[in-house]
């Protein structure tokens, strides 16, 4: 076979009359403007549905500036209020965002290692401890120069961590080998680790200091950990996948989200037992949607704020009854919060959005929203 | 060897449990078919371990939870090979394994389902997508972790309509599997909305699957097989014999996307999933198997994670307890989806988001936005209660 024969063998024919290679149908069918509208529709479909006062930009971005707080926010702006500075971890574009709670405002951007989480000042305010978890280290950024200035062993891939009253150890929960690491904080050394469950990630510890809290997704329990001898006590089955514990502030009740089972299940800290469920229902949202990670209680232990995923909203729950009294409207995916030390706001993070919502703690009103980097996941506050 | 001997240990322990502190030893079997087909791609060439690799994870993690609870997971496995009896086997397997996963066509699973009935041993389907399985041969034994035909070509159906591709041309295999999976296609076209412009049979004339000069050959061979066809958005392949749908991405005749058994294609899992927490789970998998997680590596691990999450809320290891738990209606099971995993109670298939793949990326996640159901929006794919043959006994 000559070259030319093979080509006409395999040569393809003109396109049929009134075909034009099948661009003109499509085309015809599926006009530009049609495409460009179910864009847009599709756009809003992923997003709550607006609420009374939402304020859209231009750009689609909420503003979520409801009108009844807008005269808070106004005189709040007008007011000598205490300035609190805010770093926020931004998963995605490895940086930290800090937030000037004055201003309301991110006045500097910090590069920092791959994939930041956990998130948390020392005791001492001087320093921000920052996991990075694809680097497998925890990197500390200094808060008066706001510049990286060292690292921590964590062992490998450290998400969330916590540390004791005095500031001077260090547990870090490290997703990939099932361990919690401790660390010296003074000597920034490495003091052991802890063998857990599969994933470990909320850390907490008690406010004696004497138990620490770790919860594991995939074993779906909440370990129990002697801070002195540094061995499991107990180990309570919560619901599937526990993202974050937390203790109340007199230590008498245990706290911990369960982000795919969807509640927050309650345990008594001495009977290593759970006691209650806080279940969570929102009108016209599928209960799937509903994935509680991060919690938040007022130093009062009367009112707790959980942060329900990509339910795009924190509830509001009263602590005694266990009960929502109120849902309030957020950015996309929410998952960690940090209060004021004032305790008069409550910022949250929501990483599909990429910002943060303030709250206004005594009027349980979401009064501001601020653009960080992509995929804001932690945050903590100076004390 | 040591497995065999473990078994009946672990009988007596758990005969034990109240009086000693010794772990309750749970007995997990699986049952495959040794030998692996052939694929038109070389990288998508199934390792020997496919499927076992992710059961031999969710065994480290179960046992991981198990040191908490004084519970011990051991894997049995066993391979037939061409000829042999696979109810013999599995009555093997069954002397000392409560609960057997199986990657197994439906036929054989279904003979062993029948034998092993009055046993109480609990099967875990993560092989076969056979809709019959799970409707006319439903079984009250056989809980099924790998998803449906329906349920796939559902979660694909829901994209390109989302998509607004609702034109498609169906091109089908001239093999059984590949008619059942246009079945499931052309009823999800129905479902949600597309047309089926036009079908067509690509024939299997047999002959090998990779040839030196293969590509010169299919390079003309694509684009004159779909030439002609009606104005279409999208061509849709139901090829699962591995025969020519790899072939045509980049080949058809008029410029247009390729879906089903190629191009954009719907999967439980994906090598390239890294929602939800994933990454932590494709880590570990790397780490232990030296290689990527399949579809079939993680129908194998939801189901050995199943037992697990029932062992652990029952606090037994008892086959018995462990399965009324399972068909119950407070079970569920996290696996990487975004969302927990629930049994249909009418024929024990477990709910699941499908994931639609294209080699390299998850392209979307079904159901789609907009897609409602009453219960649970999963139920959105593939037969639903009203439409359900199954009767389960």
């Amino acid at each position: 076979m000559s070259p030319i024969s093979r080509r006409n063998d395999a040569a393809l024919p003109p396109p049929l009359a009134g075909e034009g290679w099948g661009e003109g149908v499509s085309t015809r069918e599926s006009p530009q403007e049609e495409r460009a509208l179910s864009r847009i529709a599709s756009h809003d479909a992923i997003r709550p549905p607006p609420q009374a006062g939402e304020v859209k930009t231009a750009r689609g971005q909420s503003l979520r500036i409801l009108r009844a707080a807008l005269p808070v926010a106004l005189a709040l702006a007008a007011a000598p209020a205490h300035a609190f500075i805010a770093y926020v971890s931004n998963e995605k574009s490895n940086t930290v965002s800090v937030i000037d709670t004055d201003s309301w405002t991110v006045t500097k951007t910090i590069k920092v290692g791959q994939r930041p989480r956990g998130i948390e000042f020392t005791r001492d305010g001087k320093f921000v401890m920052v996991a990075v978890g694809d680097d497998d280290t925890i990197q500390v950024i200094d808060a008066k120069t706001q510049a990286v200035v060292d690292t921590l062993p964590s062992g490998p891939d450290p998400e969330l961590f916590t540390q004791d009253a005095a500031g001077k150890t260090l547990y870090v929960a490290n997703e990939n080998d099932n361990t919690v690491t401790v660390i010296d904080l003074e000597k920034r050394t490495r003091l052991g680790d802890i063998q857990v469950g599969v994933e470990p990630e909320g850390m907490t510890i008690s406010p004696d200091g004497k138990i620490l809290i770790n919860t594991s997704e995939t074993t779906n329990m909440a370990h129990f950990i002697d801070t002195s001898s540094r061995q499991i006590v107990a180990n309570v089955l919560v619901d599937a996948r526990p993202r974050f514990a937390e203790f109340k502030h007199d230590a008498s009740e245990l706290w911990v989200s369960s982000e795919i089972g969807g509640t927050v299940s309650i345990v008594d800290p001495q009977k290593h037992e759970v006691i209650g469920k806080v279940n969570f229902e929102i009108p016209g949202l599928r209960k799937e949607a509903i994935q509680p990670v991060g919690i938040g209680m007022t130093k009062d232990d009367k009112t707790a704020f959980v942060a329900l995923g990509p339910a795009n909203r924190v509830a509001v729950v009263d602590i005694a009854s266990r009960k929502v009294t109120k849902y309030l409207l957020v950015g996309q995916r929410v998952w960690h919060m940090a209060f004021t030390p004032d305790e008069k706001y409550l910022l949250v993070t929501n990483g599909v959005s990429n910002d943060v919502s303030v709250i206004d703690v005594a009027a349980q009103k979401v009064i501001k929203t601020i653009q960080v980097g992509e995929l804001p996941w932690g945050i903590t506050i100076a004390p | 060897m040591i497995r065999w001997l473990l078994g009946p240990i672990g009988l007596c322990l758990a005969a034990m449990q109240g009086l000693a502190a010794d772990p309750v030893t749970i007995g997990v079997g699986y049952l495959g078919v040794a030998g692996t087909r052939s694929t038109l791609s070389l990288v998508e060439q199934p390792a020997d371990n496919d499927g076992i690799a992710g059961a031999k994870l969710a065994i480290e993690d179960n046992n991981t939870t198990g040191k908490f609870l004084n519970q011990r997971f051991v894997l049995e496995e066993r391979r037939i090979k061409e000829g042999e009896d696979v109810v013999q086997a599995a009555t093997a397997l069954a002397e000392h394994n409560g609960f057997i996963i199986t990657d197994l066509p439906a036929d054989a699973l279904l003979k062993v389902a029948d034998a092993l009935r009055n046993r109480g041993t609990l099967l875990f389907n993560a092989g076969a997508i056979d809709e019959r399985l799970r409707e006319a041969d439903c079984r009250a034994n056989v809980i099924h972790s790998a998803p449906t035909r329906s349920m796939l070509a559902d979660a694909l159906g829901q994209y390109l309509v989302w998509k607004r591709w609702p034109r498609w041309l169906l091109v089908v295999g001239s093999h059984d599997e590949d008619k059942l999976y246009a079945d499931a296609l052309r009823r999800a076209a129905t479902r949600f909305g597309a047309k089926i412009v036009q079908e067509r049979t690509f024939e299997d004339t047999g002959g090998a699957r990779r040839t030196d000069s293969g590509v010169t050959l299919i390079q003309r061979q694509m684009p004159v097989f779909t030439q002609a066809a009606p104005a279409y958005d999208v061509l849709v392949a139901a090829d699962e014999s591995e025969v020519f749908a790899a072939y045509l991405p980049y080949r058809t005749w008029d410029p247009r996307p390729v879906a089903g058994s190629a191009g954009l294609v719907p999967r439980s899992w994906d090598a390239a999933q890294d929602q939800w927490g994933a990454t932590q789970m494709q880590n570990r998998f790397m780490k232990l198997n030296s290689r990527r997680m399949t579809a079939l590596d993680m129908q194998a691990w939801t189901a050995v994670r199943m037992i697990g999450e029932a062992t652990s809320r029952t606090n037994s290891g008892d086959v018995k307890k462990v399965t009324d738990f399972i068909k119950g209606p407070d079970f569920s099971v996290a696996a990487f989806k975004g969302t927990k995993l629930t049994l249909r109670d009418w024929n024990l298939q477990l709910r699941q988001p499908i994931l639609l793949v294209d080699g390299r990326m998850v392209v979307s996640v079904s159901p789609q936005e907009g897609f409602l159901h009453q219960v649970s929006e999963l139920d959105t794919l593939g037969y639903d209660r009203p439409e359900s043959k199954c009767k389960l006994k």
